[in-house]
C-alpha cells in the first residue's frame, strides 16, 4: 500500500479519536470552575457534591485526551517529515507554546484537583479548577492557530523551498484563527453541556433525584441552549471567512460546481465528480450568495473554476458539513423543548425528554469530528493550503509496512482506551447512583 | 553559528535535563515496581508519583515541540528515522498512563495485574530506548543529501546504542529509587534504600563502560573535550555525584541521595551536550552530511520569538510547580 495514503489514515485516525476527548475537557473544565465557584461563595455542599463528581469524570476523560495527545506532537516528524521541514519554521512554535502556557498550566492543577481535595482549602481548589479551565482552553488556542495557518497561512515568505517567519502576530493571527477558533471553543462548551444534560438525565431515569443531579441539570441545559444558539452564529462567520479565503473548499461544501449568482443553498444533493453536477438535489435559490456574501446577487465560484486535480474529496467534504449543520438545528430544538419542560416545571420527570437527553450526549462529540473532517478534507490536496501538497508533506523514508503496523497497532490500542473511557466513567455514574 | 542557536541547543538540553530528572523518576520507579510484590507497596509507589507524573511528562511534550519550532530538521530527521521505536515509546507512555490512573480504581485482580505489567513494562520501554537513540545521535546514524535517514531499523540496535541504553536505564533506576526511599515510609522505603545501592552501583559501572566505548570506539565525540580541557571536569562530576548518591543514600539521608542522584542526570546529559555541540545529529557515513545547529535550526526570527515565549512562560512553569511540590509536601 501507498505509505502517503497510509500516513494520512493513521493521521485522521489518531486525530479525530485524540479529538474526541479534549474538547469535553475543555467543556466540563468551564462547568466544575461555575460549581467550584458556588461552592466556594454559598459553602453550599450540593455544589460540593456536584464538583466532586464532575471532577472525577473530567480527571478520566483528560487522561485519556492526555495519553492520546502525544502521539499528536510528535507525528509531524514521524510521518510527516517533509512537511515538519518545510513549515518548522511557523508551525512548531504554536506547538512548544501550547507546551510552556497549557500543558504544565493543566497537569499541575488538575493534581492539585484531583490529590488535594479535602486537604486543601476550598479557595485553593476553586483556584485550581480556574487554572485547569484556562489552561485546556488556550491549549485549544494554540492548536488552532497552527491548524489556521495551514488553512490560511499568513506571515511568511519562502526561502530556498521552505516557509520562514516573516511576522509573527501575522502568522499567530491569520485569517481564519478567530472564527475557527471561537466556534471550535463554543463546540467544546456544547459537548460539555449535553455530555453533563445526558449524564444527568441517566440519574434520573434510574430514579436518583438528588438536588445535585437537578442543579446541574438546568444550569447545563441552559448553556447547552445558548451556546447551540450562539453557535449558528459563530458557525455562520466562520463559512463567511471560509468563503473569502478557500472559494474551492466552500464550493465543495456547498456543493457548488457553477460559478454563479443568486448561488443556492443546498438541503441534499449528492456529489457527483464525474459528471460535474450535484444528483437528486434540493436546493434554495441564492441562500448560499445571501448567507455568504450577504446579498443575493452575489456571485459564489463553484468547483470548475479549479483544476479538478485540485479539488477536495467532494463527498467528505459536503456529507460531513452538511449532517453537522443538521445536528446543530437538532441541538436548538432539544435545547428549546428542554427549556419549555423546565419552564412548565416538568424537566426532571419527563421520560421522554430524558431519553433523548441520554441518546444525544454522544451527538456532539459527533458533530465536532464532523466539522474537523470538513475543514481538514475541504483543504485536501493541499497540507497548506495553496503553499504545499499533503502528498509531498509525507516523510519518504519510512516504509509503508511499518506505518501499517502501527495504525493497527493505534486502532487496537484506540478501541481499548475508548473502552476503558466507557467503563471507568460509568463506574464513578453507578457508583453514585448507589450512593 | 549564532548566539541564539547556541543559546537554543542549551535550552533543548536544559528541556530535555528536567525531562530526563523529573520523568526519570517516575520511570525509575514503574521499574523497581516489578520488584515491590504486595499491593501495599505498589500501591505507595504509586501514589508517590501519582500527583506529579502527568506534570513530569509535559517536559518531553514541550522538548518534542521546542525542537520542532528550534530544529526542525532535527525533529523530521530523528523522528522520521526512528519511526518504529518512537511509536514504541508512544505506546508504552499510553499504557503507563492509562496503569497509573486506572489501576487504584480497578476492583478485579486480573485487571489490577494488567495493569501492573502494563506500568512496568510502559516505564521500562521509554527509559531504555531514550538511551538507545541518544546513543544512536552521537555515535551517528546514515543520513542522505536530503537530511532524511538512510540506514534501515536493525541499524539503530548496535553495540553504543545499547549501551547507552542500559545507561539510561540505570541511572532512571538510581532515580526512581531514591525517590521511592524519600517519598515512602517503612519497609518498601527500606527496600528502596537497597535498591538505590544497586542502581548506583549499575549506573556508575555502565557509566564507566560508556565511557571507555566513547573513548575506544567513538573518538570524534571527545575532541571537545580535547580542545578544552576543562570539560573534563564534567563526567569526573558525573562518577563523584554518582558515588555520592551511593554515599548518601547509604546514611539514610535520602533527600540528599535524591539530590545528587538528580545532580548526576543533569552532569550526565552535560556530558552528552558537550560531545554532541555544534552537532545535532551526527552523519555516520559523512560528517559533512551532519546535522548541525547552523544547518538545523530555525529562522533567526522564529528563535527569538520562541526565545521571547520561553523567557514568559519558564518562570511561570517552574513557580507553580515548586508551588505543586510545596502545596503537597504540606498536604
Amino acid at each position: 500500500m501507498d505509505a502517503v495514503l497510509l500516513s494520512r489514515i493513521q493521521f485522521a485516525l489518531t486525530t479525530s479519536f485524540h479529538f474526541i476527548f479534549a474538547p469535553l475537557t475543555i467543556g466540563l473544565s468551564w462547568f466544575l470552575v461555575w460549581m467550584m465557584t458556588v461552592y466556594k461563595k454559598t459553602g453550599d455542599e450540593t455544589y460540593g457534591r456536584m464538583a466532586r463528581f464532575w471532577t472525577k469524570i473530567l480527571t478520566i476523560n483528560f487522561v485519556i485526551g492526555v495519553v492520546t495527545g502525544i502521539p499528536l506532537e510528535f507525528q509531524f516528524g514521524t510521518n510527516w517529515s517533509w512537511y515538519s521541514r518545510f513549515v518548522g519554521d511557523i508551525f512548531g512554535a504554536p506547538l512548544a507554546a501550547e507546551g510552556i502556557f497549557s500543558f504544565f498550566l493543566e497537569s499541575v492543577f488538575i493534581a492539585v484537583l484531583v490529590y488535594g481535595w479535602k486537604k486543601l482549602p476550598v479557595k485553593t481548589l476553586w483556584f485550581a479548577s480556574l487554572m485547569v479551565a484556562i489552561g485546556a482552553t488556550l491549549s485549544g488556542f494554540w492548536i488552532i492557530v497552527a491548524n489556521s495557518w495551514m488553512q490560511t497561512p499568513a506571515g511568511y515568505h519562502i526561502v530556498e523551498g521552505r516557509a520562514e517567519l516573516t511576522s509573527f502576530w501575522a502568522a499567530m493571527f491569520n485569517p481564519s484563527v478567530l472564527p475557527r477558533y471561537l466556534h471550535t471553543i463554543c463546540g467544546t462548551i456544547m459537548t460539555g453541556a449535553f455530555f453533563i444534560v445526558g449524564v444527568d438525565a441517566i440519574f434520573l431515569l434510574k430514579g436518583k433525584t438528588a438536588e445535585f443531579v437537578t442543579k446541574s441539570m438546568k444550569m447545563a441545559l441552559i448553556v447547552a441552549f445558548a451556546a447551540s444558539v450562539a453557535q449558528l452564529g459563530l458557525g455562520h462567520y466562520h463559512a463567511i471567512q471560509v468563503a473569502h479565503t478557500q472559494p474551492e473548499k466552500l464550493a465543495a461544501i456547498e456543493g457548488i460546481f457553477e460559478t454563479q449568482r443568486n448561488a443556492p443553498a443546498l438541503v441534499f444533493g449528492i456529489p457527483n465528480r464525474d459528471e460535474e453536477k450535484m444528483d437528486a438535489a434540493i436546493r434554495i435559490p441564492g441562500l448560499l450568495s445571501l448567507l455568504a456574501f450577504g446579498s443575493f446577487d452575489a456571485e459564489v465560484m463553484g468547483l470548475k473554476e479549479f483544476p479538478k486535480e485540485m479539488w477536495p474529496p467532494l463527498a467528505l467534504t459536503f456529507y460531513p458539513f452538511h449532517v453537522m449543520v443538521i445536528l446543530g438545528l437538532y441541538f436548538i430544538a432539544f435545547g428549546a423543548f428542554g427549556l419549555f419542560l423546565l419552564w412548565k416545571k416538568l424537566l426532571f420527570e419527563n421520560k421522554l425528554f430524558l431519553k433523548l437527553a441520554m441518546i444525544s450526549l454522544p451527538l456532539p462529540f459527533i458533530a465536532n469530528d464532523l466539522g474537523w473532517m470538513t475543514a481538514e478534507v475541504g483543504r485536501q490536496p493541499w497540507a497548506v493550503y495553496r503553499l504545499i501538497e499533503t502528498a509531498d508533506a509525507a516523510s519518504v523514508n519510512v516504509p509503508a509496512g511499518q506505518i501499517l503496523a502501527s495504525i493497527i497497532a493505534f486502532g487496537i490500542v484506540y478501541i481499548f482506551l475508548f473502552a476503558v473511557w466507557i467503563f471507568y466513567i460509568r463506574r464513578e455514574i453507578t457508583a453514585e447512583v448507589r450512593n | 553559528m549564532s548566539g541564539l542557536q547556541i543559546i537554543w541547543f542549551v535550552l533543548i538540553g536544559f528541556l530535555l535535563t528536567v525531562y530526563a530528572i523529573l520523568d526519570g523518576f517516575d520511570l525509575g520507579v514503574g521499574f523497581w515496581y516489578l520488584f515491590a510484590k504486595k499491593d501495599e507497596d505498589r500501591r505507595a509507589l504509586l501514589s508517590a508519583i501519582g500527583p506529579v507524573w502527568d506534570g513530569n511528562e509535559v517536559w518531553l511534550l514541550t522538548g518534542g515541540g521546542a525542537i520542532f519550532a528550534a530544529f526542525p530538521h532535527v525533529y523530521a530527521t530523528v523522528f522520521s528515522g526512528m519511526y518504529l521505536a518512537l511509536m514504541l515509546v508512544l505506546f508504552a507512555l499510553m499504557f503507563r498512563a492509562v496503569a497509573i490512573e486506572f489501576r487504584n480504581k480497578t476492583d478485579s485482580a486480573k485487571w489490577r495485574g494488567f495493569w501492573d505489567v502494563s506500568f512496568a513494562v510502559g516505564s521500562i520501554i521509554p527509559a531504555i530506548l531514550f538511551g538507545v537513540a541518544t546513543g544512536n545521535v552521537l555515535r551517528g546514524i546514515d543520513i542522505d543529501a536530503m537530511m532524511n535517514y538512510a540506514g534501515g531499523f536493525f541499524d539503530l540496535l548496535n553495540f553504543y546504542a545499547l549501551l547507552a541504553g542500559l545507561l539510561s536505564l540505570s541511572v532512571f533506576a538510581m532515580q526512581g529509587a531514591t525517590f521511592a526511599a524519600l517519598k515512602t515510609q517503612g519497609e518498601i522505603a527500606a527496600r528502596a534504600k537497597s535498591w538505590a545501592a544497586r542502581a548506583c552501583f549499575f549506573s556508575f559501572t555502565i557509566f564507566a563502560l560508556f565511557f571507555i566505548a566513547t573513548v575506544v570506539d567513538q573518538p570524534h565525540l571527545l575532541e571537545n573535550y580535547f580542545d578544552n580541557w576543562f570539560l573534563w571536569a564534567i563526567p569526573f562530576i558525573t562518577f563523584v555525584a554518582i558515588l555520592k548518591t551511593y554515599y548518601f543514600s547509604a546514611k539514610g539521608e535520602a533527600q540528599k541521595a535524591f539530590g545528587a542522584s538528580s545532580f548526576s542526570i543533569a552532569a550526565l546529559m552535560a556530558t552528552l551536550a558537550a560531545m554532541l555541540f555544534p552537532n545535532t545529529v551526527i552523519a555516520l557515513n559523512n560528517p559533512d552530511l551532519s546535522l548541525t545547529i547552523s544547518n538545523s535550526s530555525s529562522s533567526p526570527l522564529t528563535l527569538k520569538v520562541m526565545l521571547i515565549i520561553a523567557v514568559i512562560g519558564m518562570p511561570l512553569v517552574i513557580g507553580y510547580h515548586v508551588w505543586l511540590y510545596k502545596t503537597f509536601r504540606k498536604a
